[in-house]
């Protein structure tokens, strides 16, 4: 009898143990998985911070020497064409996604949406280079960087738009609805109004993605150490990422610290931005009437 | 940035097919405008179908079946005049395979996972279940940080600060001590510099990561309350009731962003073309030897595949190119198709949003 019992704590001792082992491990996992980000930032900042001269943001390119400049004002030029292009396309997709597609033709249109996303950038830039470089004549050039990464990021756009379209109230569109609005002006006025801080973070991711991406553009927008010009085809043009990947293999010094220049501003680029789409979002939380 | 927590919400409209009626003026120039531009990615898809098929078209005559087995990886002689095989003119002695490729694009990919699966499922357990709310967000805020970092940041790291290190302290440990028996002989012979198998897998699992880790995290903390109260109060502990109740119930779910994470996994370029080595035409023997994936060899291989006059080199990477999407194409319906059958809540899209 008392063996039985016995036999019982153990079982239940060996539960708990098994239960207070498989949280360590998952807290283990958890720091594991954090770690990484936090290591790729300070090592970044390490090598880059203490060589860091502010001539680099003024110097355009020469060789392996020179600044970033030219790479840094690119990047700046890509993202706005990327934002302006496939912002447009995104949004009215994602309003149409949200307000009038339904039934096959919308699961449709959308999974190709998701299944664009799940394309590999490089096979995006092997298409935008054969058919836009060569096919068109373009060359490398601003036009086919921009259209290869609006491709890319559209579907981003059209997903956040949709999601935020979706979570404006009924209640403000039926109100709407009842002092006589019409629909377009419904969705004008009340829903894109509503959903804005959405779109804006859709928009934003977008922007994040122009500037760390380096497959789609290395074989479109080429490269050049000269400032861009505003020329949408045959003028190639430099920016941030294509630093990185072009001279941290180099045997200068300076190459590397190049390289490692051009990914501290990648960096900040990118940390500037989740914060301010941070900040959209605890904005929006706050002013929201109700928790969704 | 934080779409994360809302595609829960968004699969449940889905569900519930809640459109907003009142807006359905079909004819009005907003309706048309939007509808034509949801087309886009559509046509994209099939444009980089077609594009691709094109390309490659030639090169799939040249280089047949053997294509898909033959281990070679030499573009020929581009100073004697080109000669003409199959209609196709290429370069004499020009032999491709992809085969060192494809297993080097599916090899670091499946190790990738299997350092990537367990560290998200923990993770994700640990921030649905046991954070206090704010330092769940903070976690959210990580796990978007390490999506937001980009390939080429990642390959850096990759290439300079983890794989030195690696290769200095870690793998020899690893080299001197695996018995030489089946399996752990892969971990014997020379470590390299830190480019190669395993320093790329270990980096592509950190960057699949967030995929896995968010879809996991909301699928966990959509689980209904009751159920797992139930075992609760059949005295399960903790680690019991997650087992037993919450993995089964988000089973399909987790095998879906899994799926979704080896998608990205398999066409992760810069990363990857940056910490492999990028060497053409063998088949890793051990974990620490150099290798290349299809993604990495396009973007390293295309500038010089440019110089070949016949433009086999270049259409031979497209036919790599659409092996390489037709098996994420692949990957990502099947994960979609099932995770949509069987849950409600959503994949995410691209890099994990």
């Amino acid at each position: 009898m008392s063996n039985k019992i016995n036999a019982q704590k153990k079982r239940s001792a060996s539960r708990r143990i098994a239960n207070v082992v498989v949280l360590v491990l998952s807290s283990i996992a958890l720091i594991a998985v954090v770690a990484p980000s936090i290591w790729i930032v300070f090592q970044i900042l390490h090598k880059a911070l203490p060589h860091f001269t502010f001539s680099v943001l003024t110097k355009t390119g020469a060789g392996l020497d020179g600044g970033l400049k030219n790479e840094i004002v690119g990047t700046a030029v890509i993202s706005i064409g990327v934002v302006l292009l496939a912002g447009t396309v995104g949004i009215l997709s994602g309003i149409f996604l949200a307000q009038y597609a339904k039934g096959r033709f919308a699961s449709f249109l959308r999974a190709a949406s998701d299944i664009l996303a799940g394309i590999p950038s490089i096979v995006l830039g092997y298409v935008g280079y054969s058919a836009l470089v060569v096919g068109f004549h373009w060359g490398f050039s601003l036009g086919a960087g921009v259209i290869t990464l609006s491709v890319l990021v559209t579907p981003y756009i059209a997903k956040t738009t949709e999601v935020a379209l979706r979570q404006v109230p009924i209640n403000y569109i039926e109100g709407a609805e009842a002092l006589g609005f019409k629909p377009t002006r419904v969705l004008s006025r009340i829903s894109l109004k509503t959903a804005l801080p959405g779109i804006t973070t859709g928009l934003i991711v977008a922007m994040a993605i122009s500037v760390g991406e380096t497959a789609p553009l290395l074989y479109t927008a080429g490269y050049s150490q000269n400032l861009p010009k505003l020329t949408l085809t045959h003028s190639p043009l430099g920016y941030l990422t294509y630093a990185v990947w072009t001279f941290y293999n180099q045997p200068t010094k300076t190459a590397l610290q190049l390289s490692y220049d051009a990914a501290l501003i990648i960096m900040v680029l990118i940390l500037l931005l989740i914060g301010v789409s941070r900040v959209i979002v605890a904005q929006t939380q706050r002013h929201a009437e109700t928790r969704r | 940035m934080s779409i994360v927590e809302t595609s829960a919400d968004d699969a449940k409209n889905d569900a519930e097919g809640r459109f907003h009626p009142h807006l359905l003026g079909r004819r009005t120039p907003i309706a048309i405008i939007s509808g034509l531009a949801t087309t886009v990615p559509a046509i994209a898809v099939i444009a980089v179908l077609l594009v691709l098929l094109s390309k490659a078209l030639p090169a799939i005559k040249y280089n047949g079946v053997h294509f898909l087995t033959s281990t070679a990886w030499n573009p020929g002689n581009f100073y004697a005049n080109p000669i003409v095989t199959n209609g196709v003119e290429h370069p004499i002695l020009a032999k491709y395979g992809v085969w060192p490729l494809l297993a080097g694009t599916l090899e670091s990919s499946i190790i990738a996972l299997i350092f990537a699966l367990p560290l998200s499922i923990g993770a994700a357990f640990i921030v649905a279940k046991k954070l206090p709310p704010r330092l769940r967000s903070i976690a959210g805020t990580f796990l978007e940080l390490l999506a937001g970092i980009p390939s080429v940041i990642f390959g850096l790291w990759g290439a300079l600060t983890l794989g030195p290190i690696l290769s200095k302290h870690i793998y020899p440990f690893f080299a001197h001590h695996a018995p030489n028996i089946i399996f752990f002989r892969l971990f014997r012979g020379n470590t390299g510099n830190g480019e190669g198998l395993l320093t790329s897998a270990l980096v592509l699992g950190i960057m699949v990561v967030p995929i896995i880790a968010s879809t996991t995290r909301d699928l966990i903390s959509a689980v209904p309350r009751l159920t797992e109260e139930g075992a609760a109060a059949l005295g399960f502990t903790e680690w019991e009731i997650t087992r037993k109740v919450t993995f089964p119930w988000i089973s399909a779910g987790v095998i879906g962003a899994t799926v979704l994470g080896f998608a990205r996994a398999l066409g992760e370029t810069m990363a990857v073309a940056m910490v492999s080595g990028a060497v053409l035409g063998t088949i890793p023997h051990t974990v620490y030897s150099t290798y290349s994936t299809i993604a990495a060899a396009i973007v390293t291989q295309l500038d010089s595949a440019l110089t070949d006059a016949t433009g086999l080199a270049v259409e031979t990477l497209a036919e790599a190119a659409l092996i390489l999407m037709a098996v994420t194409l692949l990957a990502n319906v099947a994960a979609r198709y099932l995770v949509k059958r069987v849950s409600s809540t959503s994949l995410p899209i691209g890099k994990g949003l």
